[in-house]
């Protein structure tokens, strides 16, 4: 704006700027200062034109106080300021400089006017905004309240429908116990009767199978000393039954951390527990007879073994004799039928605390005592036992007798592991069994250790053979007559890798019943035969060598018999009539057309079968025609007594008999076990044809055969 | 049932406000006895107080038209507290008719004061929010009604730096607004400082113990700690300064010595 200098307007604006100078400093304005002139210009306006005007008018004075609270000059210093301003530069620059002195004065009261009335309306205006301004903020913090308790009501809302909605139990108390507060929840799970639960005290709620910690942590909990702690509690519900929870408690605190409540929280496992009784019930126990099973047997074993000093156990290990036939002849209800009894029966024997009984499987069964004076107890149990099986048994209305066989273990705690025990028992068993069962045998270290071996051998045999850890060695057979070396028999020998060279002794039974024997004896005869076939491409001048090897009773009755051995011969290209079979007496007792018909084909094929251990068997002598055999292999009991001289001359005369009874049936007699030259001697003049023994040679290597052969043909 | 642990307390209007007191420092009355109690306790310490407060109203000022002459339009003012007068709103929609505000505050009295002074005004908009938590910032629906996130912005934080203490990372927050923004957006800071003070610092001290009683520690920075904010940002002429110097309208001598306390200061991001 411009101005004339030194006119009205030129004056007003300097008004202006002194009032702003003034009052600036006490402001709270954002403006500039010379903002804030620009301001206050069109008020010193408003000023004048008031001083100025024919009559007072109070309300634009006022109006011009107002104006200053609305440009922000609240403070009191502002108004004060303004008045200082007003009164000593108002008329000064603004009035009339000209004008007499009575206009003057009127000017002066004028102003004096305008000033109580500006003041006024300040004050009006600074009240008025105060109170708007309070009331604003009151509103606005009315107004956040609101939504805070909106909020917090929301959230509680909330909280309250997670509480009442929960699936698990809910409960608050104070830390006296007092319940202050529960969910459906925990109702439902106590049975739904709320002031069997409200109003009552936490500690109230004990139970005899509460574990002994369950209070102290409580105790520790109410007391500050422990945040939470994690329980597996029951507890009585109103009407008897009991609740098992798994149960959470936790300490809340207040604000300041001082505890205030406790916070329990329950998951019903009632169900579970159940279920999990009965999934350990079922894991534990035979579903036919409702035993205790072999798992649970082994437990309770185990614990027995491992009690204090002083204890000991008694150990009965039973098997049926016999009840594999009841099963093949009668059936498996039958025979399911007669395992319940059994059981039943069993279950009476051991009633006694520290006793059990208990299925291992099939028709084994356990009992197991135990105690200080198990060695006394063990044997009554047995005894019980064997008793109980007396009286037959009724099966879909026959009645079996059944028998059993018992092995029995007894000894102090601490020593053996439950394994151990059980093999002994087992063994023992056996024992029982072989020896015609329906009885018990004692547990005898020395028959473990027999039967520990021969299990061991048994199971390493088929291995054995796969490896190569079996050899043959050859025993002479020399031809009495003129002593020359007529052939060899092939005895197998195994190389154990650590119980080293065995005899067939040791493990030809074991290989019979496990069928080892088969493929054995087929790798004996296909060694045997490759020899014999290499000794003759050797030695062809002194005619053929012929081989003798041992045919097992199983053997005997395996159908590839002769297919087998016609294969080897061929495949080494040996004629048959440079082997023979030899095959033991007892194994052809009672032989009948079907078990001689394989050897009576290989006879006829001309292949010489020998009846081995001759004279041990009683056999019926008529029978000898019957049979295809070609030699007598006597036994060595015959020939013993004829090591001394002079030798016995009953057995003198028998062996007589035998080798003109041989001879008059067209068969040639061998005789073992040679060991002296006038029993060599004696047997010639008796008419044996061939022997062998330690007196010729001790069983070899092929080699050595080969040289024997060598110097008795050169010699 | 007394209130459970886990519910938030209610407004607790017997406890000093921040925002509160700064109104009475600039001649409202939208506050409580607690607030002036507070206020004058601090002032007795820093008679000036109210001016170092007009010298942040006058340099905000200042700030937002530079931003409108600059070309923005979009304004987020994070720690606005109660507007009484000369709010960024008002500034902005004089120089710019449409300029678009939102501000932000964690009082939430100062919050619902704002909605009342906002209704009816489309382009501006409060947030109860957390400078400590930009995220609840930006993702707030207020932010996507009124701001474009794809042009620049100014983001105004005045007087509010200084009341978040280090452990809470005010640098990661600011890095993260900066991240947000749009590239060409300006960050407008004020931050309390001993530097500049007319007192002794000991005395100063006096009125960082009021703030800390009432448990809204004031957190003095230096300058270099302060320049630290606008990492990622080139400093618009002239730098960092006190208030009164940041490109002022007429000369200075005008002011009083308290507005020279603390340091004010514009970033543009690259």
């Amino acid at each position: 704006m411009t101005a004339e200098p030194g006119g009205p307007e030129d004056r007003l604006r300097r008004f202006a700027t002194i009032w702003s100078r003034a009052v600036f400093p006490v402001t709270s304005t954002s403006l500039t200062r010379p903002d804030f002139e620009e301001l206050l210009l069109p008020l010193a306006h408003r000023l004048r034109d008031a001083l100025r005007a024919r009559a007072f008018d109070a309300a634009a004075a006022k109006g011009i106080g107002a104006a200053l609270i609305e440009a922000h000059c609240t403070d009191p210093e502002a108004l004060s300021r303004t008045l200082d301003c007003v009164d000593a530069y108002l008329v000064l620059y603004c009035g009339d400089p000209d004008a007499p002195a009575e206009a003057q004065e009127a000017l002066r009261t004028r102003c004096s006017r305008l000033q109580h009335a500006m003041a006024a309306g300040f004050a009006e205006a600074l009240r008025e905004r105060t109170l708007a301004e309070q009331e604003t903020i009151s509103q606005a913090a009315l107004t956040a309240q609101g939504a805070v308790a909106h909020a917090l009501h929301t959230s509680e809302a909330r909280f309250r429908a997670v509480f009442e909605g929960a699936a698990i139990g809910i409960c608050i108390s104070d830390l006296d116990g007092n319940v202050l507060q529960v969910n459906g929840a925990l109702l439902r799970m106590f049975g739904g009767s709320e002031n069997l639960v409200r109003g009552r005290n936490v500690v109230e709620w004990t139970h005899p199978d509460d574990a002994p910690q369950v209070w102290r942590l409580y105790d520790e909990l109410v007391r500050g000393q422990r945040e939470h702690y994690h329980v597996e509690k029951a507890f009585y519900r109103p009407d008897g039954t009991v609740l098992w929870t798994n149960l959470t408690v936790s300490l809340l605190r207040d604000a300041d951390g001082r505890p205030q409540y406790q916070l329990a929280l329950m998951e019903d496992t009632t169900e579970r527990r159940l279920l999990n009784l009965r999934l350990r019930y079922e894991a534990t126990h035979d579903a036919l007879t409702g035993l205790p099973n072999r798992t649970l047997f082994f437990e309770r074993l185990e614990k027995a073994l491992a009690a204090g000093e002083g204890q000991r156990f008694g150990l009965c290990y039973l098997d049926l004799d016999g009840f594999k036939t009841i099963n093949d002849s009668l059936g498996h209800a039958a025979g399911d039928r007669l395992l319940v009894e059994v059981a039943d029966r069993l279950q009476s024997c051991a009633t006694a605390p520290g006793e059990m009984v208990a299925r291992l499987g099939g028709d084994e069964f356990v009992a197991l005592t135990t105690g200080p004076d198990t060695e006394r107890k063990v044997d009554e149990l047995a005894g019980r036992i064997m008793n109980a099986l007396v009286t037959p048994i009724s099966v879909d209305g026959r009645e079996l007798t059944v028998r059993g066989s018992i092995g029995i273990v007894e000894g102090p705690v601490g020593e053996r592991g439950p394994a151990e025990v059980l093999r002994s028992a087992d063994i023992t068993m056996y024992r029982a069994k072989s020896a015609g069962g329906n009885r018990f045998e004692l547990a005898d270290p020395e028959a473990d250790a027999r039967a520990i071996t021969r299990h061991g051998l048994t199971t390493a045999l088929p291995t054995a053979l796969d490896r190569g850890e079996f050899f043959i060695e050859y025993q002479p057979l020399v031809h009495l007559g003129d002593g020359t070396v007529h052939g060899a028999e092939a005895l197998v020998r195994w190389l154990h890798p650590q119980h080293g060279v065995l005899g067939p002794d040791r493990f030809i039974p074991l290989a019979e019943r496990t069928g080892l024997i088969v493929p054995l004896g087929r790798w004996v005869l296909e060694e045997a035969v490759r020899q014999a076939r290499s000794w003759q491409e050797r030695h062809d001048r002194s005619g053929p060598l012929r081989i003798n090897v041992n045919l097992s009773p199983c053997q005997l009755t395996h159908p590839g018999l002769v297919a087998d051995t016609v294969a080897i011969l061929e495949q080494a290209g040996l004629e048959p009539d440079a082997l023979c079979l030899e095959v033991t007496e007892s194994a052809l007792i009672g032989a009948d057309d079907s078990l001689l018909k394989p050897l009576r084909r290989l006879a006829e094929m001309g292949v010489d079968i020998a009846l081995d251990d001759f004279g041990t068997g009683y056999s019926n002598l008529a029978n000898l025609r019957r049979l295809p055999v070609r030699v007598l292999k006597l036994d060595r009991s015959f020939t013993q007594s004829m090591q001394q001289y002079p030798a016995d001359p009953v057995d003198l005369k028998i062996v007589e008999g035998i080798v003109s009874l041989a001879h008059s049936l067209d068969l040639a007699v061998t005789v073992e076990g040679v060991e002296t030259g006038a029993q060599a001697e004696q047997l010639r003049i008796l008419g044996c044809d061939t022997a062998q023994g330690w007196y010729y040679a001790r069983p070899g290597p092929p080699e050595r055969l080969h040289e024997l052969s060598l110097l008795d043909a050169t010699g | 049932m007394e209130r459970p642990a886990w519910a938030p307390r209610s407004i607790d209007i017997s406890v000093p406000s921040v925002s509160r007191m700064y109104d009475f420092y600039l001649g409202g009355s939208h506050n409580f006895e607690v607030d002036r109690v507070a206020a004058r306790r601090a002032m007795e310490f820093m008679p000036g107080l109210p001016k170092i407060m007009q010298a942040n109203r006058a340099f905000m000022r200042r700030a937002v038209r530079y931003a409108v002459e600059e070309g923005i339009t979009q304004f987020l003012d994070i720690g606005s507290g109660i507007p009484t007068f000369g709010n960024v709103h008002e500034v902005a929609q004089q120089a710019h008719p449409g300029a678009r505000v939102v501000y932000v505050d964690h009082d939430p009295v100062a919050v619902a004061h704002s909605q009342a002074v906002l209704e009816g005004n489309d382009d501006a908009d409060v947030v109860a929010a957390d400078l400590r938590k930009p995220e609840g910032i930006l993702s707030s629906p207020q932010v996507e009604r009124l701001i474009d996130r794809n042009r620049p912005v100014a983001l105004l934080l005045v007087a509010i730096l200084h009341f978040v203490e280090d452990t809470d990372d005010p640098y990661s927050a600011v890095a993260e607004l900066r991240d947000a923004l749009a590239p060409g957006s300006l960050l407008v800071v004020t931050h309390a400082s001993y530097d500049g003070i007319p007192l002794p610092q000991e005395r100063a001290e006096g009125t960082v113990d009021v703030y800390r009683n009432i448990r809204n520690p004031l957190i003095m920075r230096s300058r270099d700690e302060i320049a630290r904010f606008f990492e990622g940002y080139d400093m618009v002429e002239p730098g960092l300064v006190p208030m009164p110097k940041w490109r002022p309208d007429t000369a200075s001598e005008d002011e009083d010595p308290y507005s020279f306390a603390g340091f004010a200061g514009v970033g543009r991001s690259a």
